[in-house]
């Protein structure tokens, strides 16, 4: 089925990662992160203050199909660092808490970084609003 | 549903060497946290040792494992 001479949206993915030092594909956006690896992924990158272009896969199943294809990586999200794949938020969250992240993006972490690499901040309301009432 | 002991049992026997915890995260059978020991790990890329265990699962990650957190070790660590 894929004809691997014409895929338009692989090819836009690449050229998103080409193009860009440092890039995340994630569910929803930074400031309305829709999943909580995403927004731990993103809480990590702000709080180290390096900047990030990010894409968001949720609006076509497809982006999510191809991006996997290139990356041979099966969930989401994905952090690029000039045009490599570093990880997904497990180990963009170890990375951090090494130091090794900011080494890898090449920026100096910020003296009030936290040592841990900090918990996903509420970004907005929530798409559904979940009230636990069990407990 | 899968559940915490088949996800440790299936990581463990493709795995060589590996002796995995598995924790379902939620109760629900869908968001899981694993972590495998295992020296068949060692000289290989954080990114290759994760590849390894989701290649367990293939095409059930992102299906019916909606999420599996994972940190691999080759020597256990305290």
């Amino acid at each position: 089925m894929t004809d691997e001479s014409t895929n338009p949206i692989r090819d836009a993915i690449q050229s998103a990662i080409d193009d860009h030092d440092v890039i995340l594909f994630m569910k929803g956006t930074p400031d309305a992160p829709a999943c909580g690896f995403s927004a731990r992924t993103v809480a990590a990158l702000q709080s180290l203050g390096a900047p990030f272009a990010a894409v968001d896969i949720l609006p076509d199943p497809r982006i999510r199909e191809q991006l996997s294809a290139i990356s041979a990586w099966p969930t989401i999200p994905q952090l690029f660092v000039k045009g490599e794949l570093v990880g997904g938020c497990d180990i963009v969250t170890e990375m951090y808490e090494s130091g090794e992240l900011a080494q890898t993006l090449g920026v100096e972490a910020p003296k009030d970084a936290p040592a841990e690499a900090p918990a996903a901040e509420p970004a907005g309301p929530a798409p559904i609003g979940v009230e636990n009432r069990l407990s | 549903m899968p559940s915490a002991q088949e996800l440790k049992q299936r990581i463990e026997a493709a795995i060589p060497g590996a002796s995995a915890e598995v924790e379902d995260l939620t109760g629900g059978g869908d968001h899981f946290r694993a972590v495998i020991v295992s020296e068949s790990f060692s000289g290989r890329s954080r990114l290759d040792q994760h590849r390894m265990v989701y290649d367990v699962f293939g095409e059930e990650v992102g299906g019916p494992i909606h999420a599996l957190s994972i940190t691999t070790q080759t020597v256990r660590e305290p």
